[in-house]
């Protein structure tokens, strides 16, 4: 009897110890959804483990979510089910509509001065920062991973052209004169362009300091208009259906499918995210270079500065403050130099913050890796009310139609004229449904 | 004599149609009513703000060109899957009938596409159709024929159907050769003596006796290609290029689910709902009269 109490005594012991063992570990845990694949992927693996290893309050899990729209999609489903993750990278283009769904997030200022965090806005390359700006000048996300437009050519096919491979035309007429001789020398596709709307129309646009809606790119308000039907947009898009017509320009998609044409060589100049270099190295077998985006000398303030792509991080709404802790330390973590610089590097995204910049720079890896540089010089000018960036609600919706619109003037069904001015229709009808929406 | 059959209890033929009807009203009934609920609010991505709106959403779908236009894609798509998909398992499974030797070798042969998913099969086709790595685009080309699915609305079109239909074919093939087999030879062998050709034999005797198989697929090819098609669009064309191939059930997920515009996609899919629903009562009123059992 003695032996079984003395027996239950020890068990009941045993399990006091395991229930305090377990109160003392109990870390928080940070859910994190996605949606980068392949080497980035690993990349986003890494900086979590190499958080958690670095202390042991918090456990970040990383979680690929799919493409960019659907770890949308999923967190939203998530956020009505009422078990959104902690944090969400949302592409660029999906900035509108987090920034309208005010009780679903939490701003990212927010989170950082409520824990004690530092989070200094002017830290980040300009254009970066601004595009993820309330007007009040504070931080609504994160800004994570960031790209942009440039221009890549094949030095070989410039070289069989008979082009100097070393000087990359720098303007459209220039390009026109580079097409014109690889056609000649019998390259069948001289030109492709990945990401259409954002390298011809949005950052186009940006780079020609031009206006692509009202109310400063939609930053002052969200009743702005689509106004890229002007006359610089319209032009370049008549020049492109002329260059078509002319076998200059070959179309090879929406999205990115068109960089297979450029690193299979079967193109030799595109104009592209920043963000293709990893796949490019990878891919091609032949010299190539970067550059920046060609642009028409005769407009006045061009070249201004291009605008990013890629994704920021948002910080859902309804978690505790210990979690909120949590999510703020990470945050600092991912703002270091050093961390960003390495990521930077190693994945193609750009430095987003000027330490960043530096640090790469003092590393020598800009001049071991010719050109992939470019992409932060267009950045860092001072922004205008034209080239900071682009906010519409719907801008997924809106870039189908301005697809769409562009589709049908490649294939000569529509005028360059006629295309704009019926994406900008169709545009305004997408962003008057997302005021719509979120009025309440 | 007493055609119908007589339950001694009850609640016994309640509870044997019981799980069917929960299966209907769980995975049809309640799903629908959500959606006509839906259709009638206008909401944000994330649900934080609701308004109620009655039939807005559905009167700025039918002021938009793009989504009429829709109609007239699914209307042309829907129309060629069927019929061609009809067509030419009709005559494979009236040439399997024939064959010997080796049938079984030929019948799974035709049967294996079935188990193609729909994306695969798209990723299929769009390997063998693509303007510079295909077999087919390079043998167009040696022809002479310019194929550019990419910018040109109708290879797009041409692509997705050929898609749909191969992909359709095993099915209708199996019904057909099985409604095929079970014509009476006598029949037919009656018809032969009295000196009806093959092509005689086929029209009079084997196409009407074959006509509740052929109803029976014209309805379900005809949902598939309105429903079940979605896979390959999303694939090979993703709607494009410019609306040419964006059926109206490519509209209701990429608005919805993409475009994140939840009112329009629900009013899309509510308004997806009445159109088949009205096609397959009118299937069943005026064509199934038509159909000798």
């Amino acid at each position: 009897m003695s032996q079984r109490i003395s027996r239950l005594a020890r068990l009941a012991a045993a399990l006091a110890v395991a229930g305090a063992a377990t109160a003392a570990q109990a870390v928080t845990e940070i859910q994190w959804w996605h949606a980068q694949t392949g080497g980035n992927n690993e990349r986003i693996n890494a900086l979590a483990k190499q958080f958690n290893e670095s202390q042991s309050d918090y456990k970040v899990n990383a979680v690929y979510k799919g493409s960019y729209p659907e770890a949308m999609a999923a967190a939203i489903a998530a956020y009505r089910a009422g078990n959104a993750p902690h944090i969400l990278q949302v592409f660029e283009v999906g900035t509108a509509t987090m920034m309208a769904a005010k009780g679903a997030i939490k701003p990212a200022y927010e989170v950082m001065s409520e824990a004690g965090e530092k989070f200094d806005p002017k830290a980040y390359v300009p254009a970066v920062a601004g595009y993820y700006m309330n007007s009040k000048g504070q931080m609504l996300s994160f800004p994570f991973n960031s790209s942009t437009t440039v221009f890549w050519y094949n030095k070989d096919a410039f070289e069989k052209a008979g082009l100097d491979p070393n000087r990359a035309p720098q303007t459209w007429p220039e390009v026109v004169s580079a097409m014109a001789k690889l056609k000649a020398s019998g390259h069948a596709c001289p030109f492709t362009t990945g990401w259409q709307t954002w390298t011809q129309l949005e950052s186009f646009s940006a780079w020609h300091n031009v206006p692509f809606l009202t109310k400063e790119n939609g930053f002052a308000g969200s009743d702005a208009q689509l106004v890229f039907n002007g006359p610089i947009q319209v032009r370049h898009i008549e020049n492109m259906q002329d260059w078509l017509k002319k076998g200059y320009f070959v179309y090879g998609g929406r999205k990115n499918e068109p960089e297979a044409k450029f690193y299979s060589g079967e193109c030799a100049m595109m104009t592209t995210s920043s963000a293709a270099y990893a796949t490019i190295k990878q891919q091609a077998k032949f010299k190539f270079a970067e550059s920046t985006l060609p642009y028409y000398a005769d407009v006045p303030g061009a070249p201004q500065n291009t605008i990013i792509g890629g994704a920021s991080l948002w910080i859902m709404a309804g978690k505790n403050k210990d979690e909120y802790k949590g999510v703020a330390k990470f945050l600092t973590f991912l703002s270091q130099p050093e961390v960003q610089a390495q990521f930077s590097q190693a994945t193609g995204y750009l430095p987003i913050t000027m330490a960043a910049y530096e640090l790469t720079k003092k590393s020598g890896f800009y001049e071991k890796n010719p050109g992939t540089d470019v992409a932060v010089q267009q950045m860092i000018v001072k922004t205008t009310n034209n080239s900071r960036g682009i906010r519409a609600g719907n801008m997924p919706q809106i870039r189908d139609a301005m697809d769409e619109e562009l589709e049908a003037v490649w294939a000569g069904k529509k005028t360059a004229k006629q295309g704009l001015d019926d994406a900008v229709k169709r545009g305004n009808e997408i962003i008057e449904r997302f005021n719509k929406a979120n009025k309440g | 004599m007493e055609k119908r059959a007589r339950f001694e209890s009850r609640w016994l033929p309640y509870a044997l149609i019981a799980p069917q009807l929960v299966i209907t009203i769980v995975f049809f009934f309640l799903p629908a009513s959500q959606a006509l609920y839906q259709s009638l609010l206008v909401q944000d991505a994330f649900g934080t703000s609701t308004q109620f709106v009655w039939f807005d959403n559905f009167s700025d779908l039918f002021r938009n060109s793009e989504y009429l236009s829709s109609f007239k894609v699914t209307a042309i798509f829907s129309l060629l899957v069927a019929v061609l998909g009809l067509s030419v398992s009709l005559v494979l499974a009236a040439l399997a009938d024939h064959v010997v030797r080796g049938a079984g070798v030929y019948k799974t042969l035709l049967i294996w596409p079935y188990a193609v998913a729909p994306a695969i099969a798209a990723v299929l086709w769009l390997f063998l159709f693509n303007p510079t790595l295909g077999v087919v685009a390079h043998w167009l080309k040696g022809l002479g024929i310019k194929w550019d699915p990419l910018l040109d609305g109708t290879d797009a079109l041409t692509m997705v159907v050929i898609a749909a239909v191969w992909k359709q074919i095993s099915y209708n093939f199996l019904f057909f050769l099985a409604g095929l087999q079970s014509i009476p030879k006598s029949l037919i062998e009656a018809a032969a003596i009295d000196g009806a050709g093959p092509v005689k034999r086929f029209v009079t005797i084997v196409f009407p006796l074959l006509s509740p198989t052929t109803f029976f697929l014209l309805v379900v090819n005809i949902v598939y290609a309105f429903i079940d098609t979605f896979g390959i669009i999303d694939a090979a064309t993703s709607g494009g290029p410019g609306q040419a191939t964006q059926i109206l059930v490519y509209k209701v997920y990429a608005d919805g689910f993409k475009g994140l515009d939840l009112g329009s996609s629900y009013a899309q899919s509510v308004v997806l709902m009445v159109i088949l629903i009205t096609l397959t009562v009118v299937q069943f009123r005026y064509v199934e009269r038509k159909v000798q059992y």
